[in-house]
């Protein structure tokens, strides 16, 4: 299997060769296989693709938060260096929310109903920075008006069903950051939000991440949140990387057909074409992950897809300099 | 907050009038005499006579219902047909024992169903959840006076360690006693209680454990569950603070409704172990048509769980913000 070119020696985030399985009725089957991610600290990953594609078990993977039916079967999630597979839970505990902390899709549902909000920040200080009462939540307070709370200190005293749904997501990113981890992981953290409100979350987010210097990873299905705010994209299709590029060499040649689908799907004027165009969607949908096809996964759904596509699954091949993807009918960059 | 409690306090007037009537309806239906008891096999049915109109039960029972309300309105609970003194000079001196016991026994049914359930969902599927959902269907199905017999039978009987029957000194005097420097009193209410307050629980328990189980079952599947983790937090936290307390928001309602069972049971496991409360007090009073004192009874039990039930419903408003009085 391919892996990046890249160096893994002193990345935040040096994920190789990872498959997640899930234990079901169906029996055990794998929802991400052959998975490598490499993250830098003050680099920007997105993770695109479809619900189900397996990005957000993906995103759980590096906190090692999988649900009870899933594990990570083969493969190895190394965080600042250290085989995080393999830890004992303890360290594992002692490693989530200092170094590396999550950004969860729905705020409403994340945020504890009972507790307010500065206590459950302040809890998360408490637990890595051992300070005391008083000074975890004075840090509480001072971590919301890093995400640009309004009224802080009266916020902290609300509980989460006080606050709008744009605040929900402040105080998200708040406990997030509370203790300044060096990798941040945020699942679809816009999706729940009002159109205006998710660009302003985006552009926090983005912003904090250069100020602090963090490594991000976004799981996003949104193509142009990737043009916002990446410096590299990981595309996955069916548990599996298809293309895999920086961010400008991914908008100017995008090589895999799935990708130009999705490129396709984003509503956008384009000089040359009229407004009233309709927008291209992919036709079918995802397999589920229990039955997928022998050769390429897209293949069912491919324009381009020849006989060899549907018998042989394609590699992840590095096509041009630094730009990847898994395609026998790739599109010539 | 303050005029819902008002407000609350005064829909007790209703139910309490409801409450006198059903009762009054059910006395009427059922057979026997008072006086007819009181005066024994001997009499004759003259001394019979003379004594039902003295005591104005030949009235029609809208005077006797009008003349019970028109006391009532006094303050008056009336007197006992067989002890000659006042209704709640009787309940006043028994109402005391029967809170204590209930109190302990819901104690005990919080704390024995709480952990067991906590245990069994946390280890769902292993040995601890099997064994604990098993006495809870035990506790479930058991009976009450059969379970009392039982725990009378293998502790105070076979091992002898606990006292069958009767009560110690009144459980807040004993602790008087103990704190100033006599722990043995204390110690000898608490081994009376025991027995009758773990009878009375275990139905109680049981309901509780089922309940916490499914309740954090659900919870530890919230996605709140998953944060605390993510925040680095230890298991034994996450489990207590966050899911727990959520988890116990659905059950708290129903350990208020458990203490009207509790009232209910006491009248049994009081009779078991001479328990010298209102569920003693019931039963002869019941066996004796003694109509003012079952009156009594009835409306103190109806005003300690409705009591009860209010409490439960500012806790509720106070553990989960969520909530709205109104």
């Amino acid at each position: 299997m391919a892996q990046l070119a890249t160096s893994t020696v002193g990345a935040a985030i040096a994920v190789k060769d990872l498959e997640i399985r899930i234990r079901g009725d169906r029996g055990s089957y794998p929802v991400v296989a052959d998975m490598a991610l490499t993250v830098e600290r003050g680099e920007t990953l997105c993770i695109v693709g479809e619900s189900g594609c397996g990005k957000s078990m993906t995103a759980l993977s590096l906190l090692r938060l999988l649900p009870d039916a899933a594990s990570a079967s083969k493969g190895s999630i190394e965080i600042n260096g250290e085989d995080f597979l393999a830890m004992p839970e303890r360290r594992v505990e002692d490693l989530r929310g200092v170094e590396i902390a999550m950004i969860f899709q729905e705020p409403l549902t994340a945020l504890n109903p009972v507790l307010t909000i500065g206590e459950q920040i302040a809890e998360s200080v408490r637990r890595h920075k051992k300070l005391a009462h008083k000074a975890a939540m004075a840090r509480a307070i001072e971590t919301l008006q890093l995400v640009q709370m309004p009224d802080p200190a009266r916020r902290a005293k609300q509980f989460p069903h006080e606050l709008s749904g744009g605040q929900r997501q402040r105080a998200m990113i708040a406990l997030a950051l509370a203790c300044d981890p060096k990798i941040l992981v945020a699942d679809e953290p816009t999706t729940a939000l009002d159109v205006t409100v998710q660009a302003q979350i985006l552009g926090l987010i983005s912003d904090l991440q250069k100020r602090l210097g963090t490594a991000l990873v976004l799981i996003t299905h949104d193509l142009g949140v990737v043009a916002e705010v990446a410096d590299r994209v990981v595309v996955m299709y069916a548990g599996r990387r298809v293309e895999e590029a920086s961010v400008y060499d991914l908008f100017e040649h995008p090589i895999h057909p799935y990708t130009l689908g999705l490129m396709g799907a984003i509503p956008r004027p384009v000089a040359g074409r009229p407004a009233t165009e309709r927008l291209v969607d992919i036709a079918g949908t995802v397999p589920p992950p229990w039955d997928l096809p022998k050769g390429c996964a897209f293949a069912p759904r491919c324009p381009r897809a020849s006989a060899r596509c549907h018998e042989e699954r394609p590699p992840l091949e590095e096509k041009r300099p630094g730009h990847f993807a898994a395609c026998w009918e790739h599109v010539d960059a | 907050m303050l005029a819902y409690v008002i407000r609350r306090l005064l829909l007790l007037i209703p139910m309490a009038v409801g409450m006198i009537v059903v009762t009054f309806g059910l006395l009427l239906l059922v057979p026997g005499d008072p006086a007819a008891v009181l005066l024994g096999p001997e009499a004759s049915p003259e001394m019979i006579a003379n004594l039902r109109r003295t005591l104005g039960l030949d009235d029609p029972w809208y005077v006797r219902l009008g003349a019970y309300f028109w006391q009532l309105l006094h303050g008056d609970l009336g007197r006992s047909i067989f002890q000659s003194a006042p209704v709640s000079e009787i309940i006043g001196g028994r109402i005391g024992a029967t809170i204590e016991l209930a109190v302990v026994a819901l104690l005990l049914a919080t704390l024995i169903g709480v952990t067991l359930g906590v245990l069994a969902a946390v280890r769902q599927g292993s040995l601890i959840d099997t064994v604990t959902m098993l006495l809870a269907q035990l506790g479930v199905s058991m009976p009450v006076y059969w379970l009392g017999l039982l725990l009378m039978l293998g502790f105070a009987v076979q091992l002898n360690w606990l006292p069958a029957i009767g009560r110690g000194a009144p459980m807040l005097d004993a602790i008087v006693a103990a704190l100033s420097g006599r722990p043995q009193v204390l110690w000898d209410s608490i081994l009376h209680i025991l027995l009758p307050a773990l009878a009375l629980a275990a139905n109680s328990a049981a309901i509780i454990s089922r309940l916490v189980r499914t309740s954090m079952l659900e919870v530890l599947r919230e996605d709140f569950v998953r944060t605390a983790y993510a925040k680095g937090l230890r298991r034994p936290r996450v489990v207590v603070r966050h899911a727990l307390r959520n988890a116990l928001l659905p059950v708290l309602s129903v350990i208020g409704l458990r203490f009207g069972a509790l009232l209910g049971g006491a009248v049994l496991v009081e009779m078991i172990f001479a328990w010298p409360g209102l569920g003693q007090l019931t039963f002869s009073a019941v066996s004796q048509r003694d109509l003012p004192l079952i009156q009594g009874i009835v409306l103190t039990f109806a005003l300690i769980f409705a009591l009860v039930n209010l409490v439960v419903d500012l806790l509720y408003a106070l553990v989960d913000p969520r909530v709205r009085l109104g």
